[in-house]
């Protein structure tokens, strides 16, 4: 591309910090990690397609410390790629800009609906826990 | 290529610089919302299947998996989540990565390896639904 001497637009550290920065790298993040996760689905269903040693084969590696905490992670990052791609959806149809909120006066709803994204993922998150630990107890959940 | 004549409101710069419209207008864009919606019901469904997957053992792992109903939407989800997963990479490749053949390079790295991913995941649902 031929290079203009146009003027910049200001880059990061100029603007106040806000939420939406946060969810905007998040979604970055989680999509990533995501992808990943979809290689570890395809790892699963090729495993119960192929042996009973090929399953226990990935059994293990899900029950296993390092399976947990990756299962946490992406139980997580599925839930916040979800709420915050919802949020994504109704603002391309032009909903929760609220103009008028947009003063000193209070906090914007705009940034209130970036914290209640995140605060929602974080709750489902752990609710989805609660049925996993219920579950691994033999409860009925 | 046409310039318009006069009277176009199109600006010459875009001939001059060799390159124009890629002429796919918002494909990407629309594609990335449409599986975004579809993805909404099948994830909630899948965190309900992957919970019921928990300490299943073999046999009913695939008893669990190669049901009508829950075969039918892995696939649905596997399409959708890889065709999403693909779209969302390229973007990722396209502002961060700026050497042209290691951009090529990976850009086709991503397209190969969601579609041999799909085509994996839903060749195993099928064997394990049907076999």
């Amino acid at each position: 591309m031929t290079q203009t001497a146009r003027p910049l637009s200001p880059h990061l550290q100029i603007y106040r910090w806000r939420v939406n920065m946060l969810q905007s790298t998040l979604h970055r993040l989680s999509g990533l990690f995501l992808c990943l996760g979809g290689l570890l689905l395809a790892w699963g269903l090729i495993a119960a397609a192929s042996s009973a040693q090929a399953w226990s084969t990935f059994a293990t590696f899900c029950g296993s410390p390092i399976g947990l905490v990756l299962f946490i992670a992406w139980s997580w990052a599925l839930l916040f790629h979800l709420c915050n791609g919802i949020q994504h959806l109704f603002r391309d149809a032009g909903m929760g800009y609220d103009v008028p909120l947009r003063d000193h006066a209070k906090t914007p709803s705009y940034f209130a609906t970036g914290w209640l994204v995140i605060a929602i993922s974080v709750a489902l998150t752990v609710v989805v826990w609660v049925c996993y630990f219920l579950r691994a107890n033999g409860g009925a959940a | 290529m046409s310039t318009g004549g006069d009277n176009s409101l199109r600006n010459p710069l875009k001939t001059a610089r060799g390159y124009g419209s890629a002429q796919s207008g918002v494909r990407h864009w629309w594609l990335q919302r449409v599986t975004a919606v579809a993805l909404i019901p099948l994830s909630l469904w899948f965190i309900g299947l992957a919970l019921a997957l928990v300490h299943a053992d073999f046999v009913s792992a695939r008893a669990i998996i190669g049901q009508p109903v829950h075969a039918v939407l892995l696939v649905a989800l596997v399409v959708a989540l890889f065709w999403h997963g693909a779209l969302g990479l390229q973007v990722v490749i396209e502002d961060y990565v700026h050497t042209h053949w290691k951009e090529i390079a990976l850009q086709l790295a991503v397209r190969f390896g969601a579609f041999i991913a799909a085509v994996a995941c839903i060749f195993a649902i099928a064997r394990i639904a049907l076999g």
